[in-house]
């Protein structure tokens, strides 16, 4: 028999049974639009948040107190301005380090408040990470070696204090001291999980005297270029080290940062490709029971086939073409419905999702193959039917 | 045309296995069809002639004994080679017409082409020019469901001539039919052939075996007159 013959064999036998066809297929529908859907969205995180700390800056190394292995306790910090001072000694440029101190404050100006995560930094920032001002000027290096209590305020928190008002040149209280404020931040969104417009950038020392402290959290340094960035790592780990023996200290890479969380993110979509994977299983299990079902009804058809010349592999060709039609139909229309609701997901919710062509071949791929491991048994019944038997079947 | 008759069955026995319970449906038959028999094979219900009839139309292989079919040994075929030789020799005519619902009368009977391999449009010349040959001209393109009974009956006998079979084999041909489709239709089973087919009918209706040829009487699995 012509491979098309048996295609529009296949094709009558779905239109005779169109409601059932259309229910059989819901199942891989669901299980093919899952798939796509969720690798969509595991996909379009992972690419927000490589952008995100892709436009942290480029050529960033982060230093840290403590061993940055998985399961390693954190470390308090001990570093101090002394150390940042060395630091600027080894990387011989004090615009490519940046430092800070974070502390979580409450933010009042006149009868407003907002909760903001104040940093202690240098003037250095803007230089060290992608930073942009919408109003006004940053913290100069004067600001910070006199300890002045100027604020740079995140678009957020000067939202919530000022409103439409121009804050430049006004006061407002960080934990009960008073600053004054000289410039506020583009707006950035979310970034890792952060609200990053809710920052308050204040003189690391003026921070310090603030919080009563000497310590600074941690360090970043911005490497000239690619190359020298684990060298310079290095260095500035061993001046650390040098300068307190008894503890550790790790200097990270964005590369560092981007292969954990890509790994981490690549588990997640896998794990949700697999969940969705499994009610495409279930769905082509619904395929398999209808075939048996119609092969068991069209006894009496195959018992003719048969006796007018059709051989075993012609009917079971038949019932695995039918099967793979129901499949790929189903596998069609499934990427359709995955296509759409991410889509829909990415517009209307906060989470990010962006369809990838291999997520869509592999669902399709599956639901091609999802009909012909499960149009096999059916078939090979079909094909097996003994024609006496077939033709007496009323 | 050939000097080998169609069909020689020598000693034949078919034994069936029911839930461990052995049952003979055919003790020892002996036959022979020549090519231009019209032979009816005539028995009460459970005397074997279905079972001979499948035999007869490489259905099915018998339990002992020779059957040669179209000059070929059925026990020396696989599946695959039983629906060849069933496709190109032997044509079936079955008492419930055995026709497809939702198809036109023109595709059922090209049906066996299609196991053939031939094309579709020229299926579709031969199987418009063998419903002709029936007096069906006018019903090419109509289904199972609008046509008569006698209709119904001649276009699965224009199925079973499209591949230009050296036998036909007919069960209860007219068992289904009123008397007067029923005689329209053992008319053309006997111009058929006078046209040079093997016919081989299986009946209970005494006045339709009378009409062949010669008469084979079946009883408890033999053959008895």
């Amino acid at each position: 028999m012509r491979v098309a013959e048996a295609w529009r064999v296949a094709i009558d036998a779905l239109r005779a049974n169109r409601l059932r066809s259309v229910l059989t297929m819901l199942g891989v529908v669901i299980g093919v639009g899952a798939v796509v859907a969720l690798v969509a969205i595991g996909t379009g995180t992972k690419r927000q948040i490589e952008q995100q700390v892709e436009g942290l800056g480029s050529n960033l190394l982060i230093v840290v107190p403590g061993r940055l292995d998985p399961g390693a306790a954190p470390t308090a910090s001990t570093l101090t301005m002394d150390d940042v001072d060395a630091v600027i000694r080894v990387v011989g440029d004090r615009s490519r380090v940046a430092v800070t101190i974070s502390s979580g404050e409450t933010v009042r100006a006149g009868s407003r408040e907002a909760y903001a995560s104040m940093q202690g930094v240098l003037e250095t920032t803007p230089d060290v990470f992608v930073r942009r001002l919408d109003r006004g000027a940053y913290l100069t290096r004067t600001d910070v070696t006199t300890g002045r209590r100027v604020a740079v305020l995140g678009a957020g928190i000067a939202r919530q204090l000022f409103g439409d008002r121009d804050p430049i040149g006004r006061q407002v209280t960080i934990g009960g001291v008073r600053f004054r404020v000289i410039g506020t931040f583009e707006e950035l969104g979310q970034s890792l999980g952060v609200d990053r417009d809710s920052e308050v950038h204040v003189p690391v020392t003026a921070a310090q005297r603030l919080l009563g402290t000497q310590r600074i959290d941690g360090l970043a340094i911005r490497a000239p270029d690619r190359e020298r960035i684990d060298a310079l790592g290095g260095a500035v780990v061993a001046a650390l080290v040098k300068r307190h023996p008894d503890t550790d200290f790790s200097a990270v890479t964005q590369e560092q940062i981007l292969g954990v969380l890509g790994d981490i993110l690549g588990v997640l979509t896998g794990v949700l490709a697999a969940i969705a994977g499994i009610s495409l299983l279930v769905g082509g299990v619904g395929v398999s029971n209808i075939m048996l079902v119609s092969v068991r009804e069209r006894t009496k058809e195959i018992g003719l086939r048969k006796a007018v010349g059709a051989r075993p592999r012609d009917i079971g060709v038949q019932f695995l073409l039918e099967a793979v039609l129901l499949t790929t139909i189903g596998g069609v229309l499934g990427m359709a419905l995955g296509i759409s609701a991410a889509l829909l997901v990415d517009r209307l919710t906060p989470v990010p999702a962006a369809v990838t062509w291999w997520s869509l071949a592999l669902a399709f791929g599956v639901s091609a193959a999802v009909g012909i491991i499960f149009g096999v048994i059916p078939a090979q019944r079909a094909g097996r039917l003994d024609p006496v038997v077939a033709l007496r079947t009323e | 045309m050939s000097e080998e008759p169609a069909i020689v069955a020598v000693d034949v026995t078919r034994t069936y296995d029911l839930d461990g319970v052995s049952v003979s449906a055919l003790r020892g038959v002996s036959l022979t069809v020549s090519a231009d028999d019209y032979v009816a094979i005539v028995g009460t219900s459970g005397s074997g002639k279905s079972t001979l009839m499948h035999l007869l139309g490489a259905l099915d292989r018998p339990t002992s004994g020779t059957l040669r079919i179209g000059g070929r040994d059925v026990a020396t075929l696989g599946p695959a080679e039983m629906a060849l030789l069933r496709n190109e020799t032997i044509g079936f005519v079955f008492q419930s017409f055995h026709l497809l619902t939702r198809t036109t009368a023109r595709d059922n009977v090209a049906l066996p082409l299609v196991y053939r391999g031939v094309g579709r449009r020229e299926r579709r010349a031969r199987a418009a020019e063998m419903l002709e040959r029936v007096g069906l001209a006018h019903r090419l393109d109509h289904r199972p469901n609008q046509m008569s009974g006698g209709e119904q009956q001649r276009v699965a006998i224009a199925r079973a001539l499209v591949t230009g079979p050296s036998v036909l084999l007919a069960d209860e041909p007219t068992g289904n039919l009123d008397s007067t489709t029923g005689e329209q239709v053992l008319g053309l089973l006997e111009s058929l052939n006078a046209d040079g087919v093997a016919v081989v009918l299986v009946t209970h209706d005494r006045e339709v075996a009378a009409r062949a040829h010669r008469q084979i009487v079946m009883r408890d699995g033999l053959i008895v007159s």
